[in-house]
C-alpha cells in the first residue's frame, strides 16, 4: 500500500475499499460530515482511539475492538449508539488484504450494535511512523434513561454488579503477542455491551453508575468511581468469576487479574433493593448469564476500595502508577 | 552589727526546668523527698515540657539537691537537659507538689510500657497484700504508659484510666509523695480498678460462677486457643506442649510454618530448652521485656517454630501474664491476636467479632487500649541487644540526632511500617504497625501519622515517603497536601543506621536488603554508597538480574533462581530447580519476552535464588524463608572457603561498579553437580558476602562502614561481616535501637535531610 498524502491514492482507497463496506445513505452523500435528526434530547457522545497489537488475536481484531469501544462508552452513559465517525491512520505499506479484513469486521459489529458509521476519516503515514493501523471510532447515541447513570449518583449502601469473568481480553493479547504456549487458547473478552445494558434499562433498573472495564481493569474502573463518588467499596474475591485460564496465566506470571484489561466486561451499580432484579435482567442476556453480586459501597473513606480476601483480610486497591512493581522489601 | 550570710549559708530561689523522660517514673517523689530532706521550700510540678521545680534555701543545700537529682533518679527515668534560672526569694513554706501545667511546649517523654517491676509481683503473690491476685497491679516503676496515654502531660484523665475513680486506699497511695505509687496514674486496685471478664461459647454451668483468670487457665490447661487482652492488645495463647493445639492455631490462623513466640513462666524454665547467655537474660528480664532470639538446645515444642534452630522466647511483663503463668507452670505459645499480617485487635468488640474463628475463648478486661502495641522482637547480636520489632518497651522513645531538625512527618515504607515524627534533635519513632497492605493496618498507620503529631504537638513541616510510587504510605503522603520529600530506599536504611549511631560523613553504607525502587526504574536492594559530606554516590551494586513475577519471585524463590541462571546463560541447570516441564516453558518464554520481569539488584533475592538451588523450593509461607534456610544451613558449617565476586570497574568512572555474582554462582554450580555439602556452599556464600563487604570498603577506603538492609537480620551474615571489616582496620556499626529491616526506614527518611542527598 502506497496511499499517502491525501492525494488520489488516498481517494481511491476511501472509494474503492472503505466506503462500498459501510454504505449507508447518511454516509453515501460524501459530505463533509454526517447531517441526520435524533429521536429526543439527550445524547451521550464518546471517542476512543484504538491501538492494539497484534491486530488479529483470538476473539477479536482491532476493527472489533474500535467499534465495541465507542459502543460500550455510549452504553455506559445509559444510551443506545446510533451513529459513529471513523478515523483511519494507516501505515504504508500495510496489508490491503488485511485491511479489508478489519473493515468487515467493523461493518459486521456495527450491524450488530445497530449503529451507523456515517462519517469517517483516512490518513496514511509514512511506513515506519505507525504501528500498521490505528483507529478512532466517535459516537453520539441517545440516552434511555433518566437521571442517566453517574458516578456522582453512586450512594452508600448500593450494590456492585459485574456482568461476567475479568481479565480475559488482556490475558490473551499478551498471551497472542507473545506467543506465549498456553494449554488452552484463551479468547479475548471484546464484546458489545448495549443490549445487556438496555436489558437493565428496559427493566427499569435505576442505574446509579456503569462502567466498561478496559484498560486497569476492574480495579481501576472501581477506583476511579468511588474516587468521584467519594464513597467506598468493598469488593468480596471469592464472588469475582476468574477463568481457570487467566487464574492460571495471572499466577504463572505474578499478574493480578484485578489490574488486567477487558474489553467486554462492566460494572452496575445499582440501589441494594433492586440487586435481584438487575441479576435477573442482566442474566436474560448471553453477555450477563455469568453476573454476580461483588461488593457493595459504603460510606468508608473516599475513594478506598478493599478486597475480602479467602482468609478475611482486607487488601486496598490503589491505582498503580504503571506496571505491578515488586513492593515487598 | 548583723552578721552578713557567707556564700554557703546565703539564701537563693531556683526555678530549674527538666527535660527527659521524667513524667510517670516517679520523678515528682524522688524531687520531694529530696527536698523534704533538704529542708528546702518550693515546689515541682509536671508541664507539657517535663517537670519544673522551684527550690528556695541555703546556696549549698541547692547546689546538692541539684546534684542528687541527678545522681538519685528514679530508674526509668531519663534527663536530656535541665535548665536552672535564679528567682528572687519567695518564700520558706514547706516544699509541695503542685498539680500539672499544661502550657508550654510538649516535650515531655511518653514512656514506654514497662513490664511489672519486683515488688508489685511480691504484692499480687502475697496472700496478705489488698492486690493479692489484681491483674492490673502497678506503681511508678512499672505498668502501662503509652498504651494508654491519650494526651501529654501524664495525668490520670489523660489516660484511658480516666474512667476509673480511685478508691480511698488507693487514693491515699497516689496523693502521698512517699508512696510507691505517688501520681502513679494507672494505679489500681480489685476495689477500683479494671476487672477481667471471660467469654466463651461453651460455658457449663458449673463454670459460670469461677473466676475468669481459673476460667482462662483450664481453657489453656485444656489444650484450648485463648483469645488474651493483654497490654498493647490482644495474643492468641495456646499449650506450647501440645502439637495439635499449636496445630489447630496454625490452621485457623493461615499461618503455616512461620514461628510462633513462646511465653515461658520464668528464666529457669526457658533454659531447659534454649541457650541463654548473660546479656540474653537481662534482654528477656529487662523492663522491656521482648521476646528475645534464642538458640534451641532441644526441639520438644514441636510445631512452635518448625525447621527453625532458633525460639522467640518471652518472659511474663504484665500482673496478668504472671499470674496466667504461675498457675499454668508450662511454656504457651504467644503470638500476636491478629489475622494473618493485620494490626493486633486492642477493643474487646473487635477481637470478639476478627478472632471468633481463631480463638475458643477470651479473657478480657475493661481498661481500653490506646493504640495497638505489639510484643516487642530483639536478639543478642554481636554482644549487644538489637531490636527486630519495635514496639512494646521500647516505642515511642525517641532516637537522638546530632543537630536539630525542622518539624517532620516521615511515613517509612511498605511492610513492617512505622512512622515518625522530627522535633528539634529528636525523633519519635512509632511502634511497628506492620504490612500495609491491608485496611486494617491501612488505619492504624493513618491513625499514628496523626497520632504522633498530635501528642507532641506539632506541625510537620514536610511529609518524608519512599520513592516507591505505590506504596500506600507514598501514596497517603502525596495526597496529605503538605510539602512532600521523597528519600530513596536504601539510602534510607543507610541513614537510619548512621543516625541511630550519630555518624558523620564519611562513610561506607553497605545496604543489603530485599528490594526497593531505584532512582533509575529498576528495582535496587545490594547497593553499597559513599556518603560524604557533599554528596551520597551509589559507588556499587550487585549486577541485576530478572525477577520473574515480580513480588511473586520473593514469595517463590525458585523464580529467582530461574532468572538468576538466565541472566547467567546457564539454562541447562534449570534441573537443579525441579520444574514440571509444561510451567518451565512458559517460564522461560516470559523470562525471553520480559513479561513482568522488573531487573533487580537485589541481594535478599540473591540469597533466595542459592537457597533454591540448594533445595529451597516451596512457595515461602513467610517473609524471608528461603534466606533464613541458607543461614541455617551456613551455621552447620566450619569452612572458611569463599565464592568470589568479581567487581567490575566502571566505564568512564561512570558509577556505580558493577558486582558480578557471576564467578560465585558458576562456582555454587560447580559445587552442586560435584556434590559439595549444602551446609558447606551455603557457607562459603556467606563468606563471599563477608568478603565482600571488606572488599567494598577497601575500595573506598572510608573507616566508618554501616551495615544496614533487611539482610543484616541474618545473623551469620552480620557476625562474618562485622568480624571481617574489624579484621580489615575499618569500624563497623550496626543497628541496635532500631531494626535493620523497613522498620528503621521512617527514621532514615528523616535522617536524610540532614545528610547529604543521593547524586547519581
Ligand atoms: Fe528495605
Ligand atoms: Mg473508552
Ligand atoms: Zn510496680
Ligand atoms: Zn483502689
Amino acid at each position: 500500500m502506497a496511499h499517502g498524502g491525501g492525494g488520489s491514492l488516498s481517494k481511491k482507497l476511501i472509494d474503492e475499499l472503505i466506503s462500498p463496506v459501510f454504505s449507508n445513505p447518511l454516509l453515501d452523500q460524501r459530505n463533509d460530515g454526517a447531517s441526520f435528526i435524533t429521536p429526543g434530547d439527550s445524547l451521550a457522545f464518546s471517542t476512543d482511539s484504538h491501538v492494539v497489537s497484534p491486530i488479529f488475536f483470538p476473539g477479536g481484531d482491532i476493527g472489533h475492538l474500535a467499534i465495541c469501544g465507542t459502543v460500550n462508552d455510549i452504553a455506559m452513559c445509559g444510551a443506545q449508539p446510533s451513529y459513529l465517525s471513523v478515523g483511519f491512520i494507516l501505515e504504508e505499506g500495510f496489508p490491503t488484504n488485511d485491511l479489508w479484513k478489519v473493515l468487515q469486521s467493523m461493518k459486521r459489529t456495527a450491524d450488530d450494535a445497530k449503529v451507523q458509521i456515517v462519517t469517517g476519516d483516512t490518513k496514511v503515514v509514512e511506513k515506519g511512523k505507525g504501528d500498521g493501523i490505528y483507529i478512532n471510532t466517535s459516537g453520539v447515541g441517545v440516552i434511555k434513561c433518566d437521571p442517566p447513570p453517574a458516578p456522582t449518583r453512586v450512594q452508600a449502601g448500593d450494590v456492585v454488579i459485574l456482568s461476567g469473568d475479568i481479565g480475559r481480553h488482556g490475558i490473551a493479547i499478551m498471551a497472542a503477542r507473545e506467543g506465549l504456549e498456553l494449554e488452552t487458547t484463551l479468547k479475548s473478552d471484546c464484546a458489545l455491551l448495549n443490549e445487556a445494558v438496555m436489558s437493565l434499562i428496559d427493566a427499569g433498573i435505576e442505574l446509579h453508575c456503569l462502567r466498561d472495564l478496559t484498560r486497569g481493569g476492574l480495579a481501576s474502573g472501581v477506583i476511579e468511581i468511588m474516587d468521584t463518588a467519594s464513597l467506598s467499596m468493598e469488593i468480596d474475591e471469592s464472588t469475582v468469576p476468574i477463568s481457570k485460564s487467566v487464574r492460571s496465566v495471572c499466577e504463572i506470571l505474578g499478574l493480578d487479574p484485578f489490574y488486567t484489561a477487558n474489553e467486554g466486561r462492566f460494572i452496575a451499580i445499582v440501589p441494594a433493593t433492586k440487586q435481584d432484579k438487575a441479576l435477573a435482567a442482566l442474566r436474560s442476556h448471553p453477555l450477563g448469564n455469568d453476573a454476580r453480586i461483588i461488593g457493595k459501597v459504603s460510606s468508608g473513606d473516599p475513594g478506598l476500595v478493599t478486597v475480602k480476601t479467602s482468609i478475611g483480610t482486607h487488601r486496598i486497591l490503589t491505582m498503580l502508577s504503571g506496571e505491578q512493581l515488586p513492593r515487598i522489601c | 552589727m548583723p552578721i552578713a550570710p557567707t556564700e554557703t549559708t546565703r539564701r537563693q530561689r531556683k526555678r530549674l526546668t527538666i527535660q527527659g523522660t521524667v513524667q510517670g517514673v516517679g520523678f515528682r517523689p524522688h524531687i520531694y523527698r529530696l527536698a523534704t530532706e533538704l529542708q528546702l521550700s518550693g515546689w515541682v510540678s509536671n508541664c507539657s515540657e517535663g517537670v519544673h521545680i522551684e527550690v528556695e534555701g541555703p546556696q549549698k543545700k541547692i547546689q546538692s539537691f541539684t546534684r542528687r537529682l541527678l545522681n538519685e533518679r528514679p530508674a526509668h527515668s531519663q534527663i536530656n537537659s535541665v535548665q536552672s534560672t535564679p528567682q528572687p526569694l519567695s518564700s520558706s513554706s514547706p516544699f509541695e507538689i503542685r498539680s500539672s501545667s499544661h502550657s508550654g511546649e510538649k516535650s515531655a517523654l511518653i514512656l514506654p510500657d514497662i513490664a511489672t517491676c519486683p515488688e508489685c509481683l511480691a504484692e499480687i503473690l502475697d496472700p496478705q497484700n489488698r492486690r493479692y491476685l489484681y491483674p492490673f497491679t502497678n506503681c511508678t516503676h512499672c505498668g502501662p504508659r503509652f498504651s494508654i496515654i491519650n494526651e501529654l502531660p501524664y495525668d490520670r484523665p489523660n489516660t484511658t484510666m480516666r474512667e476509673f475513680e480511685l478508691c480511698e486506699d488507693c487514693r491515699r497511695e497516689y496523693e502521698n509523695p512517699l508512696d510507691r505509687r505517688f501520681h502513679a496514674q494507672p494505679t489500681a486496685c480489685p476495689n477500683c480498678g479494671p476487672m477481667l471478664s471471660f467469654v466463651s461459647s461453651s460455658l457449663s454451668h458449673t463454670e459460670q460462677n469461677q473466676e475468669p483468670l481459673t476460667l482462662a487457665v483450664k481453657t489453656l490447661q485444656a489444650g484450648k486457643i485463648l483469645a488474651l487482652k493483654g497490654l498493647g492488645g490482644f495474643q492468641l495463647l495456646v499449650d506450647a506442649r501440645d502439637a495439635q493445639a499449636v496445630a489447630r492455631l496454625r490452621k485457623r490462623k493461615h499461618r503455616s510454618e512461620k514461628p510462633f513466640a513462646t511465653l515461658f513462666p520464668s528464666l529457669n524454665s526457658a533454659r531447659a530448652h534454649c541457650e541463654i547467655s548473660d546479656e540474653e537474660a537481662k534482654l528477656l528480664t529487662s523492663s522491656q521485656a521482648p521476646i528475645v532470639l534464642l538458640r534451641k538446645v532441644q526441639d520438644t515444642l514441636e510445631g512452635v517454630a518448625p525447621g527453625n534452630p532458633e525460639l522467640g522466647v518471652m518472659l511474663p511483663y504484665t500482673p496478668l501474664h504472671h499470674l496466667i503463668m504461675t498457675s499454668l507452670d508450662f511454656p504457651v505459645v504467644a503470638t500476636s491476636g491478629n489475622l494473618s499480617e493485620e494490626p493486633i485487635c486492642i477493643t474487646n468488640e473487635e477481637a470478639l467479632h476478627r478472632l471468633k474463628d481463631i480463638a475458643d475463648a477470651f479473657l478480657l478486661h475493661d481498661r481500653p487500649i490506646a493504640r495497638p502495641v505489639d510484643d516487642s522482637v530483639a536478639r543478642v547480636i554481636h554482644g549487644l541487644p538489637q531490636v527486630l520489632r519495635r514496639a512494646r518497651g521500647y516505642a515511642p522513645l525517641p532516637i537522638e540526632l546530632r543537630r536539630p531538625c525542622n518539624p517532620l512527618l516521615a511515613v517509612g515504607g511498605h511492610l513492617k511500617n512505622t512512622v515518625a515524627i522530627a522535633k528539634h534533635n529528636q525523633v519519635f519513632l512509632s511502634q511497628h504497625i506492620g504490612n500495609l497492605e491491608t485496611e486494617e493496618s491501612y488505619r492504624v498507620f493513618k491513625n499514628a501519622t496523626q497520632d504522633l503529631p498530635r501528642l507532641y504537638e506539632l506541625s510537620p513541616a514536610a511529609f518524608i515517603c519512599d520513592k516507591h510510587p505505590d506504596y500506600h504510605s507514598t501514596q497517603f503522603a502525596e495526597q496529605s497536601g503538605i510539602p512532600v520529600e521523597s528519600v530513596q530506599h536504601h539510602l534510607a536504611h543507610v541513614y537510619s543506621c548512621m543516625a541511630e549511631n550519630k555518624l558523620e560523613p564519611d562513610v561506607c553504607g553497605l545496604s543489603w536488603d530485599g528490594t526497593g525502587y531505584g532512582t533509575d526504574g529498576t528495582i535496587w536492594g545490594g547497593e553499597c554508597f559513599a556518603i560524604s559530606k557533599e554528596a551520597a554516590r551509589r559507588i556499587a551494586t550487585l549486577r541485576p538480574f530478572p525477577l520473574l513475577g515480580g513480588d511473586l519471585a520473593a514469595k517463590a524463590p525458585r523464580r529467582a533462581a530461574l532468572g538468576l541462571l538466565f541472566s547467567a546463560g546457564k539454562n541447562h541447570e534449570w534441573k537443579h530447580l525441579n520444574y514440571a516441564p509444561s510451567e518451565l516453558r512458559i517460564l522461560h518464554q516470559a523470562i525471553e519476552k520480559q513479561l513482568n520481569t522488573a531487573l533487580t539488584s537485589s541481594l535478599g533475592r540473591l540469597f533466595d535464588a542459592i537457597s533454591a538451588l540448594l533445595g529451597f523450593q516451596q512457595v515461602s509461607t513467610y517473609e524471608g524463608q528461603a534466606a533464613m534456610k541458607l543461614e541455617w544451613l551456613a551455621r552447620n558449617s566450619e569452612t572458611s572457603d569463599s565464592y568470589q565476586f568479581r567487581l567490575n570497574d566502571p566505564e568512564n568512572d561512570k558509577l556505580p561498579a558493577i558486582i558480578d555474582w557471576a564467578p560465585a554462582i558458576h562456582e555454587v554450580l560447580a559445587d552442586i553437580n560435584n556434590r559439595e555439602s549444602k551446609e558447606a556452599i551455603a557457607r562459603k556464600f556467606h563468606n563471599a558476602l563477608a568478603n565482600l563487604a571488606a572488599h567494598l570498603a577497601n575500595r573506598l577506603g572510608t573507616k566508618q562502614v554501616v551495615l544496614t538492609g533487611g539482610c543484616f537480620q541474618n545473623r551469620l551474615l552480620s557476625e562474618l561481616t562485622v568480624r571481617k571489616l574489624e579484621e580489615s582496620g575499618f569500624t563497623p556499626y550496626w543497628h541496635q535501637k532500631v531494626p535493620p529491616n523497613d522498620g528503621g526506614i521512617a527514621l532514615g527518611q528523616i535522617a536524610a535531610t540532614q545528610y547529604s542527598k543521593l547524586t547519581t
